[in-house]
């Protein structure tokens, strides 16, 4: 559940790419843990975690009343706690809970907590091979950041919107930096609201400010800022874009060309502008959840051309289908030819790609998964209560009692699953032929 | 001649911001609005009222206040949006001062009197323009105001810090087990059926309510989760203040986050605004034409368990009860039988007001105005004098109110007419009746 507590709009990317050249590849089935056990052993079994690899899977458990653990493969942290939960594997692996001990929060990383405590610790973010791992803090009443167990020197009067630059050298988040009295409107209009970078804030105040994005090196941060009643922009660094719009979503960048990019809504429709003015000829009636392929070309967005039609638009050119309940934020194919997204429609979930919409429908869908290739697609779906993994528009996997979302080989000829069955969970590695052969 | 005393209330929101304005400002941003928002709506509406009065019964607010006219919908319109209109733009202070009492306090947006109109004109629809309108120009009463800028911050009405969140979830999982061992409040659990959803109100000022839905949940063996960040408020008194655009922003995070989760649907507590705005105005103004997920109130939601059998009653309450038909839910959606199941599966001795389903008249607290604050409190109870008469003649000593807004609305009325008796949510009376599965046994 990492990515749920990343703000929306985030790159969900590629950062188990990492390491996954040195996971276990060969095909074949692995049993890992016979979880019916473990209910039984517990007083509680908590919300489960698994490793991207598959080799592991952890949970929060009781082993007594009021007592926490951390369990990971049949074995235990050593530390009893007041409470554990939040357990989410980095993208190097190494497993992290935020746990209590005597009434203060802190990280646990593989069974280690930081030595420091704090009145309240949550929202573990990561770089993006998880060696840097930023949480924020409540301490004595005040607000900030946690860097690898570090607090940052700089107190405010609240905090939100954590953001690491995937080299994890640098920190940005939303803090309060002026304190505001109960129903102090007139305060409010002034601006309370700015950007802090490892801990110094932008000079300037805002009335509010949203959806922090830090470039991959962590040398520019930009930000969502309010100016007036109805009166939005973007800000980099402190310095505002020219234009101001009558609203705006979260930026993204493209790195490659050191540009900002944010859906704006101007003279009543919306579109993308890029440093301040917009890139696109066309205009919806809403326009959100842009993703930006590997190598910054392509712009893919969820968009609505009119009341109760969405779609998904690629660099200007929306989808010849659209759907009318929802569409989710898009992926890439790595190389940025293809665009896939899961999709509502009169209340049946499916995915659609290319614009193309797969013929089976699913009462859940996940975000769909490209081969390494862009030629396939796969998706975690859902049916009577039961997963598989579908490609390319058919059931594909056996179903399953639980499963976690696939993973290809580096070099796409096989898929990793990490699934439940009979109470047991496993990681299967199988070929990724035609048809499954597991 | 609109009451005095009301007249004479002094809110920095409203007097303040409007010595701050020009005129220039005040004619561009009425000009702006009628033009480039709501042209072609409003103006079908202006163009086909006969001025008849007929809406003016229909209205708690005249009906309280001995008929006096300047209560009237139609005049409500006519003192705020028509002149607004007809003198394009050109209104001084004083007018905005008087405008932003009767949008803002005199009217509910309850939609009532639509009902009532030959022509169905939406009064409340005119008044919510004439509320965007002074939004634009920032003169929204202050305690309103406020609760906007919670909104436009932390995404929830009362200012709850992210880890206040969590916090008050986790000791509230610890009451609920206190009370039936085993009870749990699932945090970003993935893939769970039901996100449920609450106002901000409950865990600031009203926790136990969490506590109160965690045990329902066991009891009836529900696949739930709530998440343990923003979003988790529905609702939404940017609406009312008519900030769309943070209207906006708090109803695409809520759904967003039920996305997220992956779940099927949403279940949302007790509360009317907050259905009106994550089902109607917050995906409208998204483009929307409904929820992107199916989201159930919590009236229909104990309808399904009840009626199921996946939750029984053990013993009934036996004292008098009646109930608030809250106008988000029964005029809007049409609750009202489902509700009154509900109440005569927990009640013995449910006794109706008169007028009551989507006639039921508002309880003046609704559409923003109990955030309002005090400064207006005493203008709410001069309007509401049918309310108490209403509830009086039930002899009820239960006001059942399934709308945060109603309960403490109606909360004030009793206290302000002496009525001696007391609101309650549903879940609180659910809590003291159902059949709980013996202590240890799983659900
Ligand atoms: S309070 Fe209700 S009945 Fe009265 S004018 Fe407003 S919408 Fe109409
Ligand atoms: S009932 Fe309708 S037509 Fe008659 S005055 Fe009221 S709004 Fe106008
Ligand atoms: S508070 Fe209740 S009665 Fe009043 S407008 Fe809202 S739903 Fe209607």
């Amino acid at each position: 559940m990492a990515r749920l507590l990343q703000r929306v709009g985030d790159d969900e990317g590629s950062d188990w790419m990492v390491d996954r050249e040195e996971w276990n590849w060969d095909t074949g089935k692995k049993l890992v843990c016979d979880l019916r056990a473990l209910q039984d052993r517990f007083d509680e079994v908590h919300e489960w975690a698994v490793s991207a690899d598959g080799e592991r899977i952890a949970a929060p458990v009781l082993t007594a009343p009021d007592v926490f653990r951390v369990w990971v493969n049949d074995s235990l942290w050593e530390g009893e706690y007041e409470k554990a939960w939040h357990l989410v594997f980095g993208p190097d692996g190494r497993l992290t809970a935020l746990v209590r001990v005597e009434d203060e929060w802190t990280v646990g990383i593989d069974g280690e907590l930081w030595d420091e405590r704090w009145e309240f610790a949550w929202n573990p973010t990561f770089n993006r091979n998880g060696s840097v791992i930023a949480v924020q803090i409540k301490d004595n009443m005040e607000y900030t950041v946690a860097v690898n167990g570090r607090p940052w020197e700089q107190r405010f009067h609240s905090s939100r919107g954590l953001v690491v630059s995937d080299d994890g050298s640098h920190v940005a988040a939303l803090v309060q930096v002026e304190p505001l009295a109960e129903a102090d409107t007139v305060g409010f209009m002034e601006g309370t609201w700015s950007v802090a970078v490892d801990g110094m804030p932008w000079e300037r105040k805002f009335i509010n400010v949203y959806g922090p994005a830090i470039t991959a090196d962590g040398t520019h941060v930009a930000a969502e800022v309010r100016l007036d009643i109805c009166d939005y922009t973007l800000a980099e660094d402190g310095v505002l874009w020219d234009n101001t719009f009558g609203c705006v979503w979260e930026p993204t960048y493209r790195n490659g060309r050191r540009a900002i990019i944010a859906p704006v809504r101007t003279g009543g429709s919306w579109t993308i502008a890029e440093n301040g003015s917009p890139i696109w000829d066309s205009r919806f009636m809403q326009l959100w959840n842009q993703r930006v392929s590997a190598d910054s070309e392509h712009i893919a967005a969820v968009a609505a051309p009119g009341f109760g039609l969405w779609t998904v638009v690629v660099d200007d050119r929306p989808w010849r289908s659209s759907f009318n309940d929802l569409v989710l934020p898009p992926v890439f194919s790595a190389d940025g030819r293809r665009v896939a997204a899961g999709i509502r429609h009169d209340g049946e979930w499916g995915i659609a790609v290319d614009g193309e919409t797969w013929a089976e429908s699913y009462d859940m869908v996940w975000d769909p998964v490209f081969t390494p290739s862009g030629d396939r697609v796969a998706a975690k779906v859902e049916r009577d209560g039961r997963f598989a993994i579908a490609v390319d528009g058919k059931v594909w996997s056996p179903w399953y009692e639980a499963l976690w979302e696939p993973v290809f080989s580096p070099d796409g000829t096989r898929l990793l699953i990490r699934a439940v069955e009979n109470g047991t969970y496993f990681r299967q590695v199988v070929p990724f032929d035609s048809t499954f052969q597991g | 001649m609109a009451d005095l005393q009301d007249i004479q209330v002094i809110d920095p929101g409203v007097d303040e911001s409007i010595k701050k304005l020009t005129p220039e400002r005040i004619e561009r941003t009425i000009n702006r609005v009628l033009t480039e928002e709501s042209a072609a709506r409003l103006q079908i509406y202006l163009d086909t009222c006969v001025h008849c009065g007929l809406c003016a019964e229909a209205c708690q607010s005249y009906i309280s206040r001995d008929g006096d006219p300047d209560y009237a919908p139609v005049a409500k319109v006519k003192d705020t949006l028509w002149e607004m209109v007809k003198r394009k733009g050109k209104v001084d202070g004083e007018f905005l001062h008087n405008a932003a009492r009767i949008a803002f306090i005199d009217c509910g947006a309850c939609r009532r009197c639509s009902a009532y109109c030959p022509f169905g004109i939406d009064i409340s629809y005119l008044i919510m323009t004439v509320r965007r309108i002074l939004n634009l120009l920032g003169v929204v009463p202050q305690y309103l105001q406020d609760t906007t800028n919670s909104h436009a911050v932390t995404m929830n009405q009362m200012w709850v810090q992210q880890d206040d969140w969590i916090d008050t979830l986790m000791w509230q999982e610890e009451d609920a087990q206190a009370e039936l061992a085993g009870t749990r409040i699932p945090l970003d659990k993935e893939g769970a059926e039901i996100m449920y959803s609450i106002i901000g109100p409950e865990p600031k000022i009203l926790a136990q309510l969490i506590a109160n839905m965690a045990i329902i949940f066991k009891v009836a063996g529900a696949d739930w989760t709530m998440p343990s960040t923003d979003g988790w408020d529905n609702s939404n008194m940017a609406m009312y203040s008519g900030d769309f655009e943070t209207m906006g922003r708090v109803e695409r995070l809520h759904w967003e986050r039920a996305m997220q989760l992956k779940v099927k649907r949403v279940v949302m507590g007790e509360c009317g605004h907050a259905y009106r705005g994550a089902v109607y105005d917050g995906p409208r103004w998204l483009g929307w034409t409904k929820p992107p997920i199916p989201m159930v109130h919590a009236v229909e939601y104990y309808y399904e368990l009840l009626k199921s059998g996946r939750i029984k009653i053990a013993r009934k309450i036996e004292e008098p009860v009646t109930v608030q038909d809250p106008c988000n839910i029964v005029r809007g959606r049409g609750l009202h039988h489902k509700l009154r199941y509900v109440i005569n599966e927990i009640c013995e001795d449910f006794h109706d007001m008169e007028p009551r389903y989507e006639h039921n008249y508002c309880c003046q607290a609704g559409g923003g105005l109990i955030n309002c604050g005090p400064p207006w409190k005493l203008s709410r109870m001069k309007s509401n004098r049918i309310k108490a008469d209403q509830i009086r003649e039930t002899g009820a000593h239960t006001v059942i109110t399934p709308c945060h807004n109603c309960h403490s609305g109606i909360e004030d009325i009793i206290g302000h007419y002496k009525l001696g008796c007391h609101v309650s949510f549903i879940s609180e009376l659910l809590v003291k009746t159902i059949e709980m599965p013996n202590a240890g046994e799983e659900a």
